[in-house]
């Protein structure tokens, strides 16, 4: 300590020395940045540039055909939401009660409430075609709902699960824990402490992880092949196959000659679906937000 | 540069070495007949195996303002909290020996916590209004505990604001954020939300260190303003803010690695006439 303090101060650089190592370090900073928005500006303009032409009120709406060369992707784009709304639904009530778990009722020293959180990073981490596998086990042949949107839906949410549970169990972490401490004095009990005030401040956390878990969703291929299929027929029930948005642009691009232009137009829906779930995503938690902290 | 102002800041001339920064005690007023309020018997804390108070037995008298006073980490915020059972949500925390409200033992295991935290409300070191407006952080723990009358409500919100002197400046924005107070408000906020619940005491864990000094000061005043209608138990590490508001004074000082109570008595009594050599010490400012 007395060193420290007696010691002269280490001798600035001289004046350009130092000026040079700050101007290469902000072209560093500012080069990495602009290289990641150029990248991600690219495929967008690139799928804009090839896939735009093709788009129309006409092909969102009508069936593929001739392998999807030619015609729509209506079927699609309803099996690919209905895939989705599964997925949520069963994610965010299970992501919800495991997050308020976690966060409430274990310690972060605690023995089981660290084997799930152990469990749940490494099934974050979990190669998609793994769970591809699993639900074609599972949802499809043990539980018989066969090549199906529903066999889909509940493989994606068990991809999407960890992420959302450990993103919503960090956002109820991040709640000071004086509010944890004031509520407890003015005897409120644990159900008002954690809808009232716990909730609402954790919604960013949730929102956060949803949006992701969505993402990952979105954009599978591997594991929707084995599970709900690429059947490109108008689903008529939960239980029929159905191809999702991600696999049709898979297809176009692999299997069919002829087919890029409306891969590109497909893949751009994709990233236009994206776009607007992430969207809708942030809107609903500021509302849900405003109207958890009302009276 | 311009030469600096000849002007002396502080008139140091005026006081006379030696002499003590503050008027003899007076006399308190006479809330402070001691009835005791709670009593706590034998009663140590401890987290893990280190204890945080050992054996500590006092009575808090009803009405008046007890102070407790010493240096950092010999315990006097764990007595606090063994008071209104905070101790629970400390984990690793152990409570032992008897805290007596009314007549009953409070740590026992079949004890009301929540009758006994609308009894004997907190106060903490660091504000802490709620992500809400300034009317729901009072109508929250309101409704939580069975007002469910619009009017009723509204008549204690404004009587709890009006008691910490916050109606006037927040009447006209009852429903901005409690954030947007400023700190000392936000800590008013905060007194006014526990008195809304009608306790019959306040447990205050160092209220205004968190503050500027003027509004700390206000907070102080509230504070003060307390005695007689509440029993007011309040750890602080100022000694001339125990020497301005208290009735009685407990002096906790570090022994064998473990917090203990070494003087208690009134105000006066420990500020001028200590028995304890460590309570001398540290009152008259050689230690501490």
């Amino acid at each position: 300590m007395a060193d420290a303090l007696t010691a002269p101060v280490a001798a600035t650089p001289a004046r350009a020395d130092g000026a040079l190592r700050e101007t290469a370090a902000l072209v560093a900073v500012w080069g990495t940045a602009a290289l990641i928005a150029g990248v991600f500006l690219w495929i967008l303009g690139e799928l804009v540039w090839n896939g735009v032409g093709a788009l129309s009120w006409e092909y969102l709406t009508s069936a593929p055909r001739e392998a999807g060369r030619a015609g729509g992707i209506a079927p699609i784009l309803v099996s690919t939401l209905a895939i989705l709304g599964v997925c949520l639904a069963a994610t965010v009530p299970i992501a919800f009660g495991s997050a308020v778990f976690l966060a409430e009722y274990t310690s972060d020293a605690g023995r089981f409430g660290r084997v799930v959180r152990t469990s749940l990073d490494v099934l974050a981490g979990v190669p998609s075609i793994v769970f591809g596998l699993f639900g074609n086990a599972f949802f499809c042949r043990t539980l018989g709902l066969g090549f199906s949107i529903l066999s889909g839906g509940l493989t994606l949410a068990c991809m999407a699960l960890p992420l959302v549970i450990r993103s919503t169990e960090e956002g109820l972490r991040a709640v000071p824990r004086e509010y944890r401490m004031g509520a407890a004095a003015l005897a409120l009990s644990r159900t008002t402490t954690l809808f009232r005030l716990l909730l609402p401040a954790a919604v960013p956390g949730l929102t956060a992880g949803l949006v992701l878990g969505i993402g990952r969703a979105l954009a599978e291929t591997a594991a929707l092949i084995f599970t709900s299929g690429y059947v490109d027929r108008m689903p008529s029930s939960l239980l029929d196959s159905g191809r999702a948005l991600s696999i049709h642009v898979y297809d176009l691009s692999m299997n069919v000659a002829g087919g890029d232009r409306n891969a590109y137009a497909s893949a751009l829906v994709l990233v236009g679906l994206l776009l607007l779930v992430n969207g809708v995503a942030g809107a609903l938690s500021a509302l849900w937000r405003r109207r958890l902290a009302a009276p | 540069m311009t030469k600096p102002a000849q002007k002396p800041v502080l008139e140091f001339g005026t006081v006379k070495p030696g002499a003590r920064p503050w008027a003899p005690l007076e006399e308190r007023p006479k809330c402070c007949e001691p009835r005791p309020f709670v009593r706590t018997e034998g009663l140590s804390v401890f987290y893990g195996s280190r204890a945080a108070i050992r054996e500590v037995s006092l009575s808090v008298n009803r009405g008046c303002i007890t102070a407790l006073v010493g240096p950092s980490g010999c315990g006097k915020t764990s007595f606090l909290c063994a008071l209104n059972r905070m101790t629970d949500l400390i984990p690793g925390a152990k409570v032992y020996g008897r805290v007596e409200l009314s007549g009953e033992d409070i740590l026992d295991a079949g004890a009301d916590v929540v009758a006994l935290r609308r009894r004997v409300g907190m106060i903490f070191q660091k504000p802490n209004p709620f992500p809400l407006s300034v009317r729901r952080n009072l109508e929250l723990p309101l409704r939580e505990h069975g007002v469910r009358d619009r009017s009723a409500i509204e008549e204690k919100v404004e009587r709890a604001l009006r008691d910490v002197g916050l109606w006037e400046e927040v009447k006209d924005r009852l429903d901005a954020p409690a954030q947007a107070l400023s700190g000392g408000q936000q800590q008013r906020l905060c007194i006014a939300r526990a008195l809304a619940l009608d306790p019959e005491a306040l447990l205050f864990d160092e209220p205004c260190s968190a503050l500027d000094p003027l509004a700390a000061g206000v907070v102080e005043d509230r504070i003060a303003s307390l005695r007689g209608r509440y029993s007011v138990v309040i750890v602080t590490h100022n000694l001339a803010q125990a020497r301005r508001i208290a009735d009685w004074v407990a002096l906790f000082w570090m022994i064998d690695g473990a917090g203990r109570l070494v003087e208690y008595g009134s105000s006066k009594a420990v500020f001028e006439a200590a028995t304890h050599p460590i309570t001398a010490a540290y009152i008259s400012g050689i230690r501490g």
